[in-house]
């Protein structure tokens, strides 16, 4: 079957098959291989991307289900060269270990600052309660999100 | 569920797709693959299971486009939402947090945001776990669901929906369309809590309560737990004990034994038998302390 959605700001078209998962149509098909394969039920959020501005995890979403949506990756949040705001604070923070769970924690993270411009520790904890970690301990993934935050405000 | 005994990575089955945008057409999709079709919603259990072979459906019917199904409407004295509605909406709906706060809580408590932006309250109940944390609340909360099939419509109490883990009273050609709840009414307040091992976890034990108040005498209410039985209950015996009583220590003592005593868990991976029991009256002491609070507050207003 044939569909079409937005991939980071580009409308692209693609023949699928039913059964394809969204996942693999980014990282095999794309090539957006930022994007990762965690569990595959559900629990650890490795696989989250931005559909139509919520996040959602990839690995249980159908291709054929972001017909006419737009989806965005961790690929889509830079603007050319430059990183964006949470990606820097990461850097900075060094939120980052073996940096498989981090796509998705920004992808999440991303969408908890569009909702909430300055996020309580509390409510970033909680938002992000989806998204595993096995290195970091989360201490520095929590300052990240919070610095992110506070350079948005400038 | 081990991940490592199944591809998690791949849906390993062919099946036919469709994607209807009105209620008539998903229900006569629905009556005409009868047997062979699953309703695919959010997909956080249908993926998860078909994934593992669970299911094998031949074809699959996304309802998430059908208007009919999604929304949250106040109607007179009461609340309409529709089953393809999802948990994150809601959880942030002014509807459902001004007049059905127990429903708000229950939703909230479920998985992760993702998971909420995915999984839908019909999709919740359909799943008919026995530890499903909208049902719960719903039971509480007196709500009717509307079942419709490509013949017409039928309406049933929500005690009447759950048959067992992963049944439902709806037959292979139905659909749930969408649950009414009726608006609490003054004096009435209400409440949800559950026990889990981690926030994100299935409930070990979940608890609803709804409780009208006269001065501090109960004359209404209905108590409801999941996943201390085959399918989420109503402890009708507790609540007639209540009736007509004030929530002193020694009836909250006596009313947790009646619900620990009614209960029917069992052991699993998420706790013992005895356990749930035992929380089971713990959990009513407390979601009855808070559903008062709620009740009498709404007195003062």
């Amino acid at each position: 079957m044939r569909i079409e959605f937005t991939i980071n700001g580009r409308k692209k078209q693609f023949d699928i098959e039913p059964n394809q998962l969204l996942i693999n149509l980014l990282r095999e098909n794309l090539y957006l291989t930022g994007t990762k394969y965690g569990c595959g039920i559900g629990m650890c959020g490795a696989c989250t991307v931005l559909v139509d501005g919520d996040p959602v995890l990839s690995c249980l979403t159908l291709a054929a289900d972001v017909h006419g949506k737009d989806v965005r990756t961790i690929e889509g949040l830079a603007e050319g060269k430059n990183l964006n705001i949470l990606q820097e604070s990461f850097l900075e923070e060094g939120a980052v270990q073996c940096g498989y769970c981090i796509p998705g924690f920004i992808m999440t993270s991303s969408a908890l600052l569009k909702e909430t411009s300055t996020p309580t520790e509390e409510e970033i904890k909680e938002y992000l309660k989806g998204n595993f970690c096995r290195c970091t301990g989360y201490i520095n993934i929590i300052k990240a999100v919070k610095r992110a935050a506070e350079k948005s405000q400038k | 569920m081990s991940i490592n005994e199944v591809n998690t990575h791949v849906i390993p089955f062919r099946f036919e797709y469709h994607a209807p945008t009105s209620l008539k057409e998903a229900a006569d999709l629905l009556s005409r693959y009868r047997g062979e079709a699953a309703l695919l919603a959010g997909g956080t259990d249908l993926l998860v299971k078909a994934k593992q072979r669970l299911v094998e459906p031949r074809h699959v019917i996304n309802i998430k486009s059908v208007k009919e199904l999604n929304g949250i409407e106040e109607k007179g004295d009461g609340v309409d939402i529709g089953a393809a509605t999802k948990l994150r909406a809601i959880e942030k709906s002014d509807i459902v947090k001004d007049r059905l706060p127990a429903l708000q809580e229950a939703a909230k408590s479920i998985g992760s945001v993702q998971i909420r932006n995915m999984a839908t309250i019909g999709g919740n109940l359909c799943n008919a776990s026995p530890a499903a944390d909208s049902a719960t609340a719903l039971l509480a909360l007196d709500a009717k669901a509307c079942v419709i099939s490509s013949e017409g419509g039928r309406t049933l109490p929500i005690e009447e929906f759950f048959l067992g883990p992963g049944q439902t009273a709806m037959k292979s050609n139905e659909l749930l369309a969408k649950l009414s709840l009726p608006i609490l009414q003054d004096g009435s307040g209400a409440a949800f809590m559950k026990i889990s091992r981690t926030s994100l976890d299935i409930a070990t034990v979940n608890i609803a309560i709804m409780l009208r108040l006269d001065d501090d005498i109960v004359i209404d209410c209905r108590i409801a737990l999941g996943a201390v039985a085959p399918t989420p209950i109503r402890v009708w015996k507790a609540e007639e004990t209540l009736k007509g009583k004030k929530l002193t220590d020694k009836t909250l003592q006596a009313t947790g034994k009646m619900v620990s005593e009614s209960v029917n868990p069992i052991t699993d991976i998420r706790a013992t038998a005895e356990y749930r029991r035992e929380v089971s009256a713990a959990l009513l002491r407390d979601a009855l302390m808070i559903a008062r609070d709620r009740a009498l507050r709404r007195w003062e207003e």
